[in-house]
């Protein structure tokens, strides 16, 4: 048997020198698991930068809105009142990874946030296909920069109220600002400086093309058939952006600004329960590893195990604290769980699991955390113990009965349906309506059809009207938007301006 | 490769502007909120901040989402006693029913009918300050018309050449030279050894006379060496007058608070006019750098009392008002000349007063005290119809229409508005 080693720190309060041994141990342990990841940059900040951290959507650096400032009074009205407790950690998919420390933490809570952000996150952002393909961790820093300077020279020039309506708008359809199957060119903040303004002429010119008033007079016979966008276009931003006749350069610009940030948070939206999962069974296994050499003490892992324990809680249905599936616990679990199925097969396993049962947990969790989204991953890795063990079943609630029907439960017939079920309800295109840009009136009044494309019959919310609103004053010319059954019926026609209020004037 | 970052000491105030520009966004509403505390709470609670609430309908940022109906499939956790096939009833509102699966809506608060947060003490008085202006601010130019005046303030060793003080500078040159050198001792002996040469070199030569004079020469370059590198006037010998610049405060502002406390004054009469007191002085004090108060109480005889007296000792008696037009009218002789002083008078009365006095307040008023002042304001607290006091004011409103201001408050919702009223921006009389 190994002699045990002196532990790292026996007290809870932590210096920067013991934040240094702790990393350097973790880190060492995280390299011999095969932990890929980009450099760490571990920043200690008090909570109230926490705060200014939260209401900036996470970034270090963010342009000026009236949002993050409704989100930085509310997060604070919460905190300071105990309401609700800051998180521990904020992590940044950048290069080099930019992880937040709070000074509040206790040395266990350090240690664990640095497993947990630093090694965890860290290298599921390097690793995970999406992100790779979405983001580029090297020039966001760069580009947020670019972005602020920009957001305020055209304070600056145009006023700021002017500025804000954009934003505002933009901000309406930033899930609509996304490319979900090319990728984008990567940036860098001297190159977009550098083609911004060869955008702007060119967009310009463009446009005086398409919105040509002479009629042709010879194509008038199919001209009715044509439609234009000639495909429907799902990134409704980008369309407004080459297209909306009467924009600014500038509010093009900006609205290009919003569309890249989207994109580049889509992965995060997509991977929400690996990206906890992953992040939590490595800081799991890593300090267990920790305590396996003698590194850290019985009083840290207690520590240490409270806390992650109340962060992989998952309540019941029917508790009050119900509040939809902990990504954390599902994450963990499966995670957990692919291990066990690699190293413990069982029978079940060995039938529903084949080609990972008993294979190297390493490897095929590292492949598991690269080549998937959170939909395609409960798809493959959600095994039937796991779902005995959460009892999970799923409830089908059709608006025309009146009542809620329980269409599978974890029994042998129901596996399959809930892991179906589960995983739909992790596709984002059904969580998210289905709206893309139909047809533009061009020999017309120029009106902009968009159409929702509906997913179970499930119709669109109460805010449709507003938001309509917004795309209004990005278009600038009547929106149409038309809520169409997969048979090809329209459901609702949604229109803004409205028809009648044009009548009373 | 990890960089640990101590970022602690970094800026904290990271999201003021964001915060600013909610705060405009929100104006009205706030604007609203702030008025509602003006009326609702304690008049001591006005130096705090305030809470504001804004319907969260009117906050909320909407965004594509599904809204209640259609065919939803959600997979729950915690299954307990159901089967396959089994029928629930459906909650009423929140739970299962409804939320576009895991969608953000929950932590847009959407439960919440309200979004509450709170404005600072200063944000408060701001909202409540704005489109307030004191009668005549702009002529005495009030806020931050700092002034200065320029006073010597002794000697410095560093200054512009204009400044040089030549006798001061040479004075420390010579006390220089002496610390340094001793009091001339050098040239003396310079002198005498020079003598001793000439007596030497007036003899005939030997050697002893040439050695003699060779020590002697020597002497007297070394001498003469060292008492030229001690220069006659060096760089830190320089004295400069030195001048300060002292703010002098170009309006300074009293303000008399009279108030009547006879039988006659019931104590939720008296909490109204402190309430008007307290919403003038704050008033005062983010307009006045310097500003003075004087509080006169009177029933049937004035006296000038401190703060704590004015307002929450009791006293009872007849009223005479002109005793306490006459006491102010004597302190504003003796301490506070017009040429200096922004004065501002602030009278509250239940409107009693002695039959016989109050045409003598009218002429105390017009006489003495008008002249004078900047701006008087009256308020009545009181129900009831007006009594003569009333209507001798105002005679003297119709005489002075610009300096001089009356109220009628009957509840205590009246205060805000009537302290508005009496200090509008009065733009149009200015121009």
């Amino acid at each position: 048997m190994k002699k045990k080693k002196q532990p790292i720190s026996t007290g809870s309060e932590w210096t920067f020198e013991l934040i240094e041994t702790y990393d350097r141990e973790i880190a060492r342990v995280a390299r011999d698991f095969g932990l890929d990841t980009y450099p760490n940059q571990i920043e200690v900040i008090t909570s109230e930068q926490m705060m200014d951290a939260y209401a900036s959507i996470g970034m270090p650096l963010n342009y000026n809105h009236w949002s993050f400032g409704k989100q930085f009074v509310d997060t604070e009205q919460n905190y300071r009142r105990g309401r609700m407790g800051l998180a521990y950690e904020i992590v940044i998919n950048s290069d080099p990874c930019i992880a937040y420390l709070m000074e509040e933490n206790t040395m266990t809570m350090q240690a664990l946030v640095i497993a947990h952000a630093c090694y965890g996150h860290n290298s599921f952002f390097k690793g995970n296909y999406l992100f790779r393909t979405w983001t580029d961790a090297s020039a966001i820093i760069d580009y947020l920069l670019f972005a602020r300077n920009y957001i305020r020279q055209c304070e600056e020039r145009y006023g700021v109220d002017e500025v804000e309506e954009i934003l505002d708008s933009c901000h309406a359809l930033m899930n609509y600002g996304v490319n979900r199957y090319k990728r984008p060119q990567p940036l860098t903040a001297a190159e977009e400086k550098e083609r911004q303004r060869q955008r702007e002429e060119y967009i310009q010119r463009h446009l005086n093309q398409l919105w040509q008033t002479i009629p042709r007079r010879e194509e008038s016979g199919d001209i009715e058939a044509q439609r234009f966008p000639s495909e429907p276009e799902e990134n409704i931003l980008y369309f407004i952006e080459k297209n909306a006749p009467l924009l600014e350069p500038w509010q093009r610009e900006v609205i290009r600004i919003v569309r890249k940030l989207a994109q580049y948070f889509y992965p995060q939206k997509q991977t929400q329960v690996m990206n906890e999962g992953w992040a939590c069974f490595w800081h799991y296994t890593l300090l267990h590893q920790l305590y396996d050499e003698g590194l850290v003490t019985d009083g840290f892992m207690m520590e240490f195990l409270h806390s992650h324990s109340s962060v992989v809680y998952q309540p019941p249905f029917d508790s009050p604290w119900f509040s939809g599936i902990n990504p954390y616990t599902l994450g963990y679990n499966m995670m957990q769980d692919i291990r066990r199925i690699c190293e413990k097969p069982t029978p079940e396993d060995r039938e529903w699991f084949p080609d990972i049962a008993g294979s190297d947990w390493k490897v095929t969790l590292d492949q598991a955390m690269r080549n998937y989204k959170d939909e395609s991953f409960i798809l493959q890795f959600l095994s039937p113990r796991l779902i005995r063990e959460l009892k999970l079943f799923t409830l089908v609630d059709n608006a025309e009965h009146p009542n809620l029907k329980v269409s599978s439960i974890h029994n042998e017939m129901g596996y399959k349906r809930i892991r179906e079920d589960m995983a739909a309800n992790y596709n984002l295109g059904n969580r998210e309506p289905n709206i893309q840009v139909y047809n533009v009136n061009v020999r017309g009044d120029r009106s902009l059809t968009l159409r929702h494309f509906m997913h179970n019959s499930q119709p669109l919310g109460e805010s449709t009207e507003e938001v309509l609103k917004h795309l209004h004053r990005l278009w600038g010319f009547d929106i149409h938007l038309e809520s169409v059954q997969p048979d090809g019926t329209v459901a609702k026609r949604y229109e803004c301006p409205k028809s009648n209020a044009l009548e009373v004037i | 490769m990890s960089y640990i970052i101590d970022r602690r000491l970094n800026a904290k105030k990271k999201s003021t502007v964001n915060r600013q520009r909610f705060l405009r966004r929100y104006k009205e509403h706030i604007k609203r909120a702030v008025e509602d505390a003006i009326h609702d709470r304690s008049i001591i609670d006005m130096e705090r901040g305030s809470e504001v609430s804004i319907p969260s309908r009117d906050i909320s940022e909407p965004v594509f989402h599904h809204g209640n109906g259609g065919v939803r499939q959600r997979v729950f956790p915690g299954n307990k006693e159901f089967v396959e096939g089994d029928e629930i009833r459906r909650p009423s509102g929140g739970g299962g029913g409804g939320g576009s699966g895991q969608g953000q809506a929950s932590n847009q608060g959407e439960g919440e009918d309200e979004f509450t947060f709170n404005i600072s003490q200063e944000e408060f008085l701001d909202f409540m300050f704005e489109d307030l202006e004191l009668p005549y601010l702009v002529r005495k130019k009030l806020k931050d018309a700092t002034q200065f005046e320029t006073r010597r303030a002794g000697f410095s060793s560093h200054g512009s050449p204009e400044k040089l003080h030549i006798v001061r500078s040479l004075r420390a040159a010579h006390a220089r030279r002496i610390a340094l050198a001793g009091k001339g001792e050098s040239r003396k002996e310079i002198r005498a050894l020079r003598k001793e040469l000439w007596v030497l070199e007036a003899k005939p030569i030997s050697d002893e006379t040439r050695l003699k004079m060779a020590e002697l020469r020597e002497q007297i370059q070394k001498l003469e060496k060292s008492a030229k590198r001690l220069p006659f006037i060096d760089d830190f010998d320089l004295r400069y007058n030195n001048l300060v610049k002292v703010p002098v405060p170009s309006s300074k502002a009293v303000m008399f608070c009279l108030m009547d406390v006879s039988g006659s004054m019931t104590q939720s009469v008296k909490d109204m006019a402190k309430r008007f007191f307290i919403l003038l002085y704050l008033f005062l004090q983010r307009n006045y750098k310097q500003i003075e108060v004087v509080f006169v109480r009177h029933h049937t005889h004035a006296k000038e009392v401190d703060e704590q007296e004015f307002f929450y000792s009791r006293e009872t008696g007849g009223t005479i008002v002109s005793s306490a037009l006459n006491l102010s009218a004597d302190i504003i002789d003796a301490r506070y000349s017009p040429a200096e002083w922004n004065i501002y008078v602030a009278q509250a009365s239940d409107g009693d007063n002695w039959d016989g006095d109050s045409a003598n307040c009218r002429q105390l008023l017009s006489k003495r005290i008008l002249p004078k002042t900047q701006y008087y304001a009256y308020v009545e607290i009181t129900s009831g119809p007006q009594q003569n006091l009333w209507y001798e004011y105002e005679q003297v409103r119709t005489e002075y229409p610009d300096q001089f201001a009356m109220q009628q408050i009957r509840e205590a919702s009246d205060i805000y508005p009537v302290f508005r009223k009496l200090f509008e921006k009065r733009t149009e009389n200015v121009a």
